[in-house]
């Protein structure tokens, strides 16, 4: 196990680009990301493990960057909201009304990113296994369900398409 | 006119790429290499004297710029009535008040400070309900009252805990229950919780050396912020800029004054550097402000028919520690007391009771969610008596126009048809709303049907502006005061200007954030009038734009003015079309062929304020502070197995009567969202308390609401008695969904298990023990 004291100087891997930072042992990765780093999409809803609203994925894996230390990340992939680009869940969101104020969208835009990467056959508990760990104040959920069941589907013709 | 983004097309939000990117900057997001980071350091006890602040050690400690305490500032802030020290003074009246305050050069630094402040109290007993409050022995929780300043509207009673009190007195009500066919009575209960914005509350503030306040904060309410930091703290009104960027959820909760006043004393403490201060999650939930609760006690005296013949009703609302907002909370319930019900006989007391619970501020349907609880539980015990349907009970005393409200004024035709949204909500519903439909396993499948009705409260003066410039491509730029909360109120905005000037709504360009300094004067984005008022102003700028336009084509084209038109991006003579001009050639002014240049740029400005608004008479309530009322009903179907007392609402249906549509898709996401408030406030949340005032459930983990996978079908319907004097028929519709949502699933649940649920929340525990009650 490495061992980390004082201020370390870490290599992280964050939408496909190496940033050095500086950090305490005890900082984490969602403070590193937004203060240190500069992405501000991952949102700190409790710092709690509660809402989800900071969740990034990291070698692939959705997970809560408030419960994470940065030096947890070094020699993974770590992405962000930022580092999606023209997905079909974002465009999902857009159409189907999946999001009001904004601040949960990263969250759950990268949790259900991951679910339709990981499963893209996903049923409805799953999804709803998946989606739970994400809270959402504004939409009652209603568009943000409709955006996944448009990805999802939009995914499973592109990938019908190829096989 | 532009019929493709015009009014009743539905658009996605204008900054939806930049919300699906990350790329929205909200106040947190906001970081400098100059700012300072505060902590707060909050109260274990519900009441509690406090008898040593130490603060030696962390004074010493790393990167710590400063401390503050309950004496660093001798003088109350406050909304409506000036009872709150910026940080507690000599005693604790909540749990999670801020006892102290930490500036540092980074937050952990202030945290780590915070933490190492060493706090001494004398632990009191505290006042954990209105009626308690109110009771012969308890104490004053504000003793000095009755030195408080306070809004004339708000009556305080000083050497007692109610903080306002307001009179509804019509008619004879006496005479109506004594004369009555049947009378009923009920008491209900709601604790007070939070609205859990997803965003919690920041307030960055700094002053400059020239005196020019600035401040940074995730506000519903810029422009009140602004007002009463020139009252607290004496700044001039021209040097104090706020500024509120996009913001992640309102609710109410972020629509008074809340963390600028801190900031601001911080900013101050540290020779005006730029300070953050931003909630944790605990401090947003139990430290700022939160929901209102309420005890309430309601009678009705109806004929044989089901004619309601009179009410009689005490609101005791909980306002916590605090009065913020709660004081007009109060007053706003009494004004609609009966919910949307013609009531020719009223007595209503509606007090603001201080007890030692978190204090109050606005939420969303402003004491509409609490007081139409309590009507229509009374609503349906009164069907229960009559042996009545209880959709037929509510048509048959459904409120039309040209009946008086309980403060006397009379409604116009512009308010809605609430008749045919219990039709449409008894359609959806399939009907037969009092039948207990048996399953297997003791399994039930129930309905509940409510009506709802609202009208702003809000200052009599009420405005708002709008200002339009224009691009020399001929596109334009709206300014308006309103805050972008996630309401969709800015896209709606650029909708109408499209609507009314036939620009294609993406060469609108809408300036998202508000600032003090530069955007018209704006009251607050709250009371669900944004889009009607600043609506209103705006279509005056379109018109001012529009005339401006035209005078300039007069000129250019020597045609009268009259004779012009404007619409898809050209000025012209409609038939003699090829007379025209583009807009790109005059909005900057014109220029002719040989350089000379004519008028300039065109400048549309437009205003609103609220005509013919009054106070209510103190005694009996007569008045007029009703600007427009939006009226609708709603219902569920429910699932109950009695065995567990688990149940599942399968189907929630709401029919509102909002006069135009601007946008169907974003005003279909403000009635599911309000639903869906409504149905997590009904079914889970609130807070728990133990004997000693603490919160039990102040963090995220324990204060429960709706989760992915727990919303219900839901089913919508809009109705559009056009709202006279709202843009193009529109009125207000941010809040109206989440009032009838607990009255219709208590009304549902009472039915599943044969008794009354009276008491928010309906937990599934509370369902099974109730069941089993009645089997006994
Ligand atoms: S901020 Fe990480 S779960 Fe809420
Ligand atoms: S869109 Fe506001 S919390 Fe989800």
């Amino acid at each position: 196990m490495i061992h980390y004291s004082g201020n370390v100087s870490i290599q992280l891997n964050v939408n496909r680009e190496i940033h050095e930072v500086v950090v305490m042992p005890q900082d984490t990765l969602l403070r590193v990301m937004r203060e240190k780093i500069g992405y501000t999409g991952p949102k700190a809803g409790c710092e709690n493990g509660d809402c989800g609203a900071c969740t990034v994925l990291m070698d692939g894996k959705p997970v809560k960057a408030c419960l994470m230390l940065a030096v947890e990340a070094v020699g993974k992939e770590v992405l962000t909201v930022e580092g999606l680009e023209d997905t079909e869940i974002q465009k999902a969101f857009i159409s189907e009304g999946g999001f009001q104020c904004g601040f949960c969208t990263a969250g759950f835009l990268m949790n259900a990113f991951a679910l339709l990467e990981t499963n893209p056959d996903a049923d409805e508990a799953e999804k709803k296994d998946w989606l739970s760990a994400n809270l959402c104040r504004c939409t009652g959920y209603e568009g943000i369900e409709k955006a996944l069941t448009l990805a999802q589907k939009r995914i499973q013709e592109k990938n019908n398409n190829k096989r | 006119m532009n019929t493709k983004d015009g009014i009743g097309t539905s658009l996605t939000r204008k900054e939806s790429l930049d919300k699906v990117s990350g790329r929205v900057i909200y106040g947190g997001d906001n970081m400098t290499p100059q700012m300072l980071y505060a902590a707060q350091k909050t109260s274990p006890h519900a009441h509690a004297k406090i008898i040593k602040i130490d603060t030696e050690k962390a004074k010493g400690m790393k990167g710590i710029k400063a401390i503050f305490t309950g004496d660093d500032y001798k003088d109350n802030l406050g909304l409506y009535l000036c009872d709150k020290p910026p940080v507690a003074r000599n005693v604790v009246r909540h749990y999670g008040e801020v006892v102290a305050a930490v500036v540092a050069d980074t937050y952990a630094n202030a945290t780590a400070a915070a933490d190492a402040i060493a706090v001494e109290y004398e632990v009191m007993k505290p006042i954990l309900s209105p009626l308690e409050a109110l009771s012969d022995d308890a104490y004053t929780i504000h003793e000095e009252m009755g030195s408080y300043s306070h809004i004339k509207p708000i009556h305080p009673e000083p050497g007692t805990n109610v903080a306002n009190r307001t009179k509804i007195r019509k008619g004879n009500p006496t005479e109506a229950f004594k004369s009555a066919h049947v009378t009923i009575e009920t008491f209900v209960e709601i604790p007070p919780g939070d609205h859990v914005a997803m965003e919690p509350r920041v307030a960055i503030a700094e002053i400059k050396k020239t005196g020019y306040v600035h401040i940074l904060s995730s506000t519903q309410a810029p422009f009140v912020v602004k007002g009463l930091m020139h009252q607290f703290f004496g700044i001039d009104q021209g040097k104090i800029i706020v500024k509120a960027p996009l913001i992640g959820g309102g609710f109410g909760g972020k629509a008074g004054i809340q963390l600028e006043g801190l900031a601001y004393l911080l900013s101050q403490k540290v020779g005006g550097r730029p300070v953050k201060l931003v909630n944790t999650r605990e401090e947003d939930l139990t430290g700022s402000p939160g929901h209102i609760g309420l005890q309430a006690k309601i009678k009705i005296a109806a004929d044989a028919e089901g004619k309601i013949m009179g009410m009689d009703m005490d609101y005791y609302f909980n306002s916590g520690a605090y009065a913020d907002y709660a004081v007009n909370v109060s007053r706003a319930a009494a004004i609609s007391c009966t919910g949307p019900y013609y009531v020719p006989n009223i007595r209503c007391d509606s007090m603001c009771v201080y007890t030692n619970m978190p204090f109050a501020t606005a939420y969303r349907g402003f004491g509409h969610i609490e007081m139409s609880f309590a009507v229509e539980r009374a609503m349906d015990e009164l069907a229960n008596a009559l042996k009545m349907d209880p959709l037929e009970l509510r048509i048959k005393n459904g409120i039309k126009p040209h009946d008086t409200t309980p403060v006397q004024s009379v409604l116009n035709e512009s308010t809605g048809d609430i008749i045919k949204c219990f039709e449409e909500v008894g359609a959806m519903l399939g009907g037969d709303i009092g039948a207990t439909q048996q399953l297997e396993n003791n399994t039930v499948r129930v309905k509940g049907v409510t009506g709802l009705w609202k009208a702003p409260a809000m200052p009599t003066n009420t405005d708002a502006g709008a200002i339009l410039t224009f691009n020399s491509d001929g596109s334009c730029n709206l300014n308006t005061g309103v805050v972008e909360i996630g309401q969709g109120t800015k896209t709606g905005l650029a909708q109408i200007v499209s609507e009314r000037l036939g620009i294609p709504v993406d060469k609108v360009h809408v300036v998202m954030e508000v600032d003090t300094s530069v955007s018209p004067s704006d009251w607050a984005t709250a009371a669900s009038r944004g889009l009607m008022m600043a609506g209103m102003a705006t279509l005056e700028a379109c018109e001012d734009a529009e005339n401006q336009i035209k005078e300039i084509a007069s000129a250019v084209l020597r045609v009268p003015k009259r004779d012009l038109k404007v619409d898809g991006e050209r000025v012209f003579v409609p038939d003699e079309p090829k007379i025209g001009l583009n807009l790109s050639e005059v909005v900057l002014g014109y220029v002719y062929p040989n350089g000379n240049a004519i008028y300039g740029q065109v400048i549309g400005s437009g205003k609103y304020i609220a005509k013919h608004l009054t106070d209510l008479d103190p005694e009996t309530g007569e008045g007029h502070p009703d600007l427009e009322w939006t009226l609708g009903a709603e219902g569920v179907e429910i699932e109950v197995n009695l065995n567990t007392g688990k149940y599942k609402i399968l189907k929630a249906v709401c029919c509102i009567d909002v006069g135009k549509v601007i946008s169907p898709a974003l005003a279909r996401g403000q009635i599911v969202g309000g639903m869906a408030m409504g149905m997590g406030y009904t079914t889970m949340e609130g807070f728990t308390f133990n004997d000693r005032g603490q919160v039990t459930n102040g963090v995220l983990r324990d204060y429960k609401i709706m989760r992915y996978g727990d919303e219900p079908e839901y089913q919508v319907k809009f109705l559009e008695t056009p709202q006279q004097d709202g843009p193009y028929g529109a009125r207000g519709l941010g809040e109206q969904s989440v009032i009838g949502m607990p009255g219709a699933i208590a009304n549902a649940l009472s039915r599943a298990v044969g008794k009354g649920m009276n008491q928010i929340p309906l937990t599934p525990e509370k369902v099974w023990k109730t069941s089993m009650e009645v089997k006994r």
